[in-house]
């Protein structure tokens, strides 16, 4: 009876998150069909949804699995490019533009996803501040590698070199898809609103079945007890790997959704500071908490263009406004209130 | 090689003494405080305006910078830091990033986003002759610098009073609490001290590279909290070897392998070492129990 109970707050609590995206979507669709939307505001559609989805990706790993990750931005760096060679490299063998986005998320996540195995093995063995480090190190050699990476496609297919364009050996008629720091340019835009919410809902559905199933249970337990977890016999770097891999996978496809919606993307924008973003929305909606991610993701994306009128002030504005919820939120009293007001829900809904 | 490796050690000096302030925080408050790379801005800053500005001599300019950079770092756990020392770490961790974005703005808006030439402070001095290498003087006066402020902070640390209760609050705050041990303003010591480092830190960067800017500090903090991580976080020689073996990997790795790449090979080296030995160099091994 307990257990069917739980299950259902669990599926109440993935239906609530189905249910915001697609609120979302229909709000956006009539505002923008009565012409409320401002055109600073379309702008931020698409990079609203990709940072929403990175940040579920980042929680997955810092909420679920409790290891902080401060590189994040390197897998979605590596789905941004490796999606922007896909996209323009089939330019003309996949004309259609909504099955050429399809594959460039597809292989911008398993890229990532490769990424992920290759810098997880290593790096999950550490624990606590020190994996956060090694993960800071592993965002800034990939932002670093990207800069010095030179991609090109001509006839004979795609050509890849870390000196520069010219001693990528390609035909005359070659073209280049990434320039070292000055990233890609000349991309094709190719994502759409409706296409980022369909992923959005489909990364949804797979971390909320991943952290609702088994294998789910069992990163909860070694996040919550490692020892115990071990010694029951749950495999934790396994687990752990799932964890992460998922979550650099998901990285990725955020990445390739991203970069697809401009028509230049240099290395440089995935930076420390975007990992530090990212980190941000995790934990002011509250860590391990899907529905938080998605709400603080889209508002504080929002909010530096909603601060536009105090102009110069307004990442000043933005950063005071971050400590002082910090403080607030961790502040005893306040939260005893809070903690009160959700007890004394709980006991009129048990009364009736 | 020999210039190569004087450029190397004086680089690595500066992380150096950018780590320590990293490493004492970490000790005692077991937080890593990403604002720590701002408050080097904000010395170079206080210094730069207190020289061209003022026209102050170079020593009082410095000692200005310092005694701001301290208030600052006092200020700056106080109202930030302090109202979170039972909270998780994360939430002090996004609260330090916070803090960050605040000096940066900040900066921004005082100083603006114009890039500065930050005057050689030691221009007067005679460069040393060593065989066929020149060195500068920032070079040799950042290493004596950083040899200086590492035997006076043992020496703190290890025969003063507020020192030996900075170890102990680091070893275990409660029973230094009982101890009669007053645990916040020792914290604020430790923030005051290391903000006080930073502010040399920044007057000795920002004359060796003179390219001054609001987000100057940013990756040098970074470097140099890999610095301390490198040598094993809270360990006073521990900062000063990982901050020079830091620097002489960047300056070799700039001038043998790539220069784009130097970084990439800074941070390589680094997680190598991790993996084998997960603590740091100078790292001590804390048994985990059950």
């Amino acid at each position: 009876m307990k257990a069917l109970k739980n299950l259902k707050k669990q599926t109440k609590i993935s239906f609530l998150n189905y249910g915001i995206v697609i609120l979302f979507f229909i709000v956006v669709q009539i505002l923008a069909n009565l012409g409320m939307l401002t055109n600073s505001l379309k702008g931020q559609l698409i990079p609203i949804l990709s940072y929403v989805i990175m940040a579920l990706a980042l929680n997955l790993v810092v909420g679920i699995s409790g290891e902080l990750s401060l590189g994040h931005a390197g897998f979605m760096s590596v789905g941004a490019f490796s999606g922007v060679v896909v996209s323009m490299s089939l330019a003309e063998n996949v004309p259609n533009p909504g099955l050429r986005l399809l594959l460039a998320i597809v292989i911008g996540a398993l890229l990532a996803g490769i990424a992920g195995v290759i810098i997880g093995i290593p790096v999950l063995r550490l624990n606590g501040d020190y994996l956060a480090i090694v993960t800071l190190a592993f965002g800034e050699i990939i932002k670093n590698v990207m800069n010095c990476l030179y991609v090109g496609v001509d006839k004979a297919g795609l050509h890849l070199s870390f000196k520069d364009a010219a001693s990528m050996g390609m035909a005359a008629d070659g073209k280049v898809l990434i320039n070292g720091p000055m990233g890609a340019t000349g991309v094709t835009k190719l994502s759409t609103f409706i296409a980022g919410t369909i992923l959005l809902l489909l990364v949804l559905v797979i971390i909320q079945n991943l952290v609702n199933s088994r294998t789910g249970l069992a990163i909860m337990a070694i996040r919550d007890n490692r020892i115990a977890a071990e010694a029951s016999g749950v495999p934790v770097t396994r687990h752990k790997l799932i964890a992460f891999v998922t979550s650099a996978a998901i990285a990725g496809a955020a990445g390739a959704l991203y970069a697809l919606n401009y028509s230049t993307i240099a290395p440089k924008k995935f930076d420390f500071n975007t990992s530090i973003l990212i980190l941000v929305f995790v934990v002011l909606g509250g860590i391990g908490n899907m529905t938080g991610s998605i709400i603080a993701a889209a508002l504080l994306t929002v909010l530096p263009e909603l601060l536009r009128k105090f102009s110069d002030y307004r990442m000043l504005i933005y950063a005071i406004v971050l400590i002082l919820v910090m403080i607030a939120s961790n502040n005893p009293k306040l939260r005893s209130i809070f903690d009160g007001l959700g007890k004394k829900a709980k006991k009129e809904e048990a009364a009736k | 090689m020999l210039a190569n490796l004087i450029n190397g050690i004086s680089l690595g000096s500066v992380y150096a003494i950018i780590a320590l302030g990293y490493t004492m925080v970490y000790g005692i408050a077991k937080m890593l405080n990403f604002a720590h790379g701002d408050v080097i801005m904000v010395g170079a800053y206080v210094a730069f305006c207190a020289i061209t500005g003022l026209g102050w001599p170079p020593i009082l300019a410095v000692l200005a910078s310092v005694a701001v950079c301290t208030v600052l770092g006092i200020i700056i756990e106080g109202l930030a830091y302090k109202p979170l020392r039972n909270a998780t770490s994360l939430a002090v961790l996004i609260t330090a990033i916070g803090v960050s974005y605040f000096l940066q703005n900040a900066a921004l808006l005082i100083w603006t986003s114009n890039t500065k030439v930050f005057p050689n402070i030691f221009a007067d001095l005679p460069a040393l002759q060593l065989g066929s290498t020149q060195v500068a003087p920032v070079t040799l006066i950042t290493v004596l610098a950083n040899i200086v402020i590492m035997l006076a902070l043992t020496f703190f640390t290890s025969k003063t009073k507020m020192g030996k209760a900075m170890r102990a609050v680091s070893e275990d705050k409660g029973a230094a609490t009982l101890m009669g041990i007053n645990v916040n303003r020792t914290i604020s010591m430790t923030f005051a001290i290391g903000s006080g480092l930073a502010a040399i830190a920044g007057v000795l960067l920002c004359t060796a590279y003179p390219t001054l800017m609001p987000t100057t500090g940013a990756m040098p903090g970074i470097k140099a909290f890999t610095a301390a991580v490198f040598g094993g976080i809270g360990s006073i020689p521990g900062a000063m070897l990982g901050g020079v073996l830091l620097g002489v990997i960047e300056i070799f790795g700039k001038a043998y392998i790539s220069t784009q790449l130097s970084d990439a090979i800074v941070f390589a080296v680094l997680i190598i070492v991790l993996l084998v030995k997960p603590t740091g160099l100078l790292g001590r091994k804390v048994r985990e129990k059950v």
